[in-house]
Parts: structure tokens; sequence; C-alpha cells
């Protein structure tokens, strides 16, 4: 309903991947446009196979897909799994916001606020 | 009722809630502090709670379900690690058993809230953290409100974010 079903290890991929400055930096820039490895590699001082590690982490993610051509390796962002991750919060900030709203209802009535039990054993300050 | 800022930080599973309430820090407290009041605000109309224990002192435990559409229970658990009422409120939220005994599932979200006086008015600040996405992911499915959806935005707030 809410959000599309990830397992518990697809979604902890995909805050590992989004975890890491460069990392968020490559998925930004290969998901407007295609781009091979090693032009990713000549943008970051680090060596090749650092990035094309980097690459690999966000593959693992789905964030990316790789394909090859020629000698080159093409790498691609998958918009719709970033989504998915940022969405989380997204609408757990939904959540608070629908909250508030319901707090300021309930702080627009006369007081006392009122005492409709929808509980079954009120049992406030316990002294357990 | 003002919503002033939210942040999201995706590395860091923090969600910072900002909104100020047209009444004292000593009203809004309150709708903390009386499970009855509570009930009315923590579950979305689909899914309301209900807080059978609620010890709002530091140490107290409180236990909560929440009852979906087809009426499954939803259990959660809260410690109150802190309290200086009206001013600053920390507590511990995780998943419970139908007995409302902790689970240990999931791990545990932390929540901050903090109450300022405006002066008649009070800024309520709440953080919550979370131990892992999917935990996360699970109170998103809890507390949502059906048909309602954050902004289908983020892959351009990543791109704003990912871009020097």
């Amino acid at each position: 309903m809410v959000v599309d079903a990830l397992t518990e290890a697809e979604v902890n991929a995909i805050f590992h991947a989004l975890a890491d400055a460069t990392r968020r930096d490559i998925l930004g820039r290969v998901l407007t446009d295609e781009q091979s490895v090693s032009a990713l590699a000549r943008r970051y001082e680090m060596s090749f196979a650092a990035v094309q590690k980097h690459v690999a982490v966000l593959e693992r993610a789905l964030l990316v897909s790789k394909r090859r051509q020629g000698r080159e390796q093409l790498v691609q962002g998958e918009a719709a799994a970033v989504g998915r991750a940022r969405r989380l919060l997204a609408d757990y900030e939904e959540l608070w916001r629908s909250r508030a709203r319901r707090i300021d209802d309930l702080l627009a009535e006369p007081e006392p606020a009122s005492r409709t039990t929808t509980s079954t054993t009120p049992i406030e300050g316990d002294a357990g | 009722m003002t919503v002033l800022s939210t942040q999201r930080d995706v590395d860091a599973l923090t969600l910072t809630f900002v909104a100020d309430f047209d009444a004292p820090p000593e009203r809004v407290w309150q709708v903390w502090e009386d499970p009855r009041q509570l009930e009315r605000w923590w579950g979305p109309p689909t899914w309301p709670a209900t807080f059978p224990r609620h010890e709002f002192r530091p140490g107290g435990r409180s236990s909560y379900y929440m009852t979906g559409p087809d009426g499954t229970q939803a259990w959660g658990w809260w410690r109150i690690v802190d309290l200086d009422k009206p001013r600053r409120l920390e507590y511990e939220d995780g998943f419970a058993d139908d007995k409302g005994e902790p689970t240990g599932e999931l791990g545990v979200t932390r929540g901050v809230v903090t109450f300022e006086d405006l002066g008649g008015r009070t800024r309520m600040t709440s953080v919550s953290t979370f131990e892992s996405a999917e935990q996360l992911e699970q109170m998103v499915q809890m507390g949502m409100e059906e048909g309602m959806r954050g902004a289908m935005g983020q892959i351009d707030e990543l791109l704003a974010e990912s871009r020097v």
C-alpha cells in the first residue's frame, strides 16, 4: 500500500549505497545520462578500480545497472529504486504532518480535552 | 498550526519536524502526557492507537497498539528516557508482541521532543532517529494514513543534493 515491497536486504543495500558522498554523486550523474566507468573515473581523484567498486555497490543496491559496449562499461541510474529509498523518509514526514494536524484539532477543543475512553485499562502513573 | 520545517537526513536516518501550535507549552505537553489525548493523535484514523499503559515519568514504560482497517493489532512500547516538563521529552519507541512486551526486532526509534515557549504559542521540535531502513519502513507502513503519500519529487532532491 504505502511503499513497494522491498526485502530487508534490499532496503539496507539501498541505504548503505546512499551513505557515501561519492556514490551519491555518481548516482546523480548517471540518473540523467548513461556514462562509462572510465568517464566517471576521470571526475574523481581516485583510481579506476575505486570508482568501479563504488559502481558495484550501487549496482548491488539496484540503484544503477551496467551494460557493456565494446571495451566500455556503461552505467545507467535506476530512478525508481532511488525514489523508493527517499520515499520512506518522506512518508514518515507525512506521518508527523498528520499528527501535528490532529494535535492542532485537539488543542482547538475547549478544555478539558475529551476523556473518551477507547482503551480498556488506563494505568496512569503506575507505581511499579 | 504551522509546520515550519522538516529535514530528512537519509544518511543518518533522522527526521526533524518543527511545528508551531497556538497554545502554551503546558497545554501541548498534555497531549503527550494524558493517554486519552495521546490516543487521539498518535495513530491515523485508519490505524488508531490505544495506550493501555502510559507511565509518563523518567524510566516509565508505555504499551500501545494500533488497530488496522482489517482489525489487525500492531503493538509497540515506549520507554521514557527523560522528562523535563513542559520543555523536553526523550523516549524510545519499539515493536512489541501482543502482550506489550518488546520483541527486540527491528531496533528502537529514538525520539527527542522539545517545546519552546513563544509567549502563548509553542514551537514543538521532534527529532526521530531510526536504527535501520527496515524499521523505518515498518513504522511508515503502520503509521500512514491511506492514500496519503509524500511528495514524489525525491529524485529531483537527490539530484540537487548530489550536484556540486
